[in-house]
């Protein structure tokens, strides 16, 4: 098996996997039914992607295990995601500033992920290219809304960039598996879209009326299996039914 | 969001494909006309309903009063010769 390329694939789908899952607690929950739909059809099409990803990983892997084990079926240190995909729905503000600051990313990485010499990881994020750009739209639209708009929503959007800012260095850290990609031309150079990622963050921030923050302590450890302590609720909400229910299909 | 409710209300038209017109999908409420857009594709697109979206904040629109109905529709009710149903069509003559 190619362990680097499967675990590759992992760090990749793991993120939209967990961030779906973020935004699938919104359902029937959003703060209006508008908002609600939007954030779960985000949801769905990040689990679309996902299947894509695992798909893929199965066949590589090349043993029993199906899309939906190693979806499923996975400890905690074992998955691969960033830190700020986990973090939680404290308020609409930390759901929209945690979508902005992972879509700003998503997209220029999918942009590079489209030149990868691995025909079916190109294939799958020419597919996803497009409703990437869509989130995007959306969520920094909602943060110049709410960076703009009242004293209370300019003060909420704050607080929410402020507390998740220490997440995205880690999107720009890169594993071994990463490293050996990029060598073999199949992975993206994510160092190298640090540059770019934080220009146009801080561009939004900016025109949203709101402050860069100055903060230069950075939290790691996602891509490597430590996480925060919100990924264990977050994946005994997502794996209950097949851990209660082995094998169980829908 | 407690000025949600102060959102005013948008009607939604999505042409499902290109050719046909613009049919009234629904409502809902919006900041904007660019969030009723954005709204709009979330809520009545996203099973691939449509091709194009017009949105237009209800309050623009002027509906005729249903107490006004006698007067404005009654009066064609009894007027038969106004639909085109008393010509006999020749038989090659198709899809009329």
């Amino acid at each position: 098996m190619k362990e680097n390329l499967y675990n590759y694939i992992l760090g990749i789908a793991d993120n939209s996997l967990i961030l779906g899952q973020r935004l699938g607690e919104l359902c029937g929950h959003g703060p209006t039914l508008e908002t609600d739909i939007a954030c779960t059809n985000i949801s769905l099409d990040l689990f679309g992607q996902v299947r894509s990803y695992f798909q893929y990983a199965a066949k590589i892997a090349g043993d029993k295990r199906t899309e939906d084990d190693i979806a499923m079926l996975r400890k905690e240190r074992e998955y691969k995601n960033v830190l700020l995909v986990e973090q939680p729905n404290t308020n609409f503000a930390y759901t929209i500033g945690r979508q902005f600051l992972f879509d700003a990313y998503h997209l220029a990485f999918l942009a590079e992920l489209q030149k990868s010499t691995d025909l079916t990881l190109s294939a799958i994020a020419n597919k996803c290219i497009k409703e990437v750009s869509y989130h995007e739209r959306f969520s920094s639209d909602w943060v110049k809304r709410l960076g703009d708009g009242t004293e209370e929503s300019n003060q909420k959007m704050q607080e929410a960039i402020n507390d998740l800012w220490t997440y995205t260095d880690e999107l720009f850290h890169q594993t071994e598996a990463d490293k050996v990609m990029v060598s073999e031309g199949v992975g993206v150079d994510v160092t190298k879209l640090k540059l770019n990622y934080y220009k146009r963050v801080n561009d939004l921030l900016q025109v949203a009326d709101l402050e860069i923050p100055e903060s230069k302590y950075f939290q790691k450890g996602g891509k490597e299996g430590v996480h925060t302590e919100h990924l264990g609720y977050l994946l005994s909400e997502l794996q209950y039914m097949q851990r209660a229910y082995p094998n169980m299909e829908w | 969001m407690s000025n949600k409710k102060n959102w005013p209300l948008w009607e939604i038209f999505v042409r499902s494909k290109n050719g046909l017109e613009h049919r009234h999908f629904g409502s809902l409420h919006a900041a904007d006309s660019e969030m009723a857009l954005e709204n709009a594709r979330d809520v009545y697109t996203r099973r691939s309903e449509g091709v194009s979206i017009w949105v237009v904040e209800s309050n623009n629109i002027t509906a005729s009063n249903p107490d006004n109905n006698g007067e404005l529709f009654e009066p064609a009710h009894d007027k038969v010769y106004r639909h085109p149903t008393f010509y006999e069509l020749p038989d090659d003559v198709k899809h009329m």
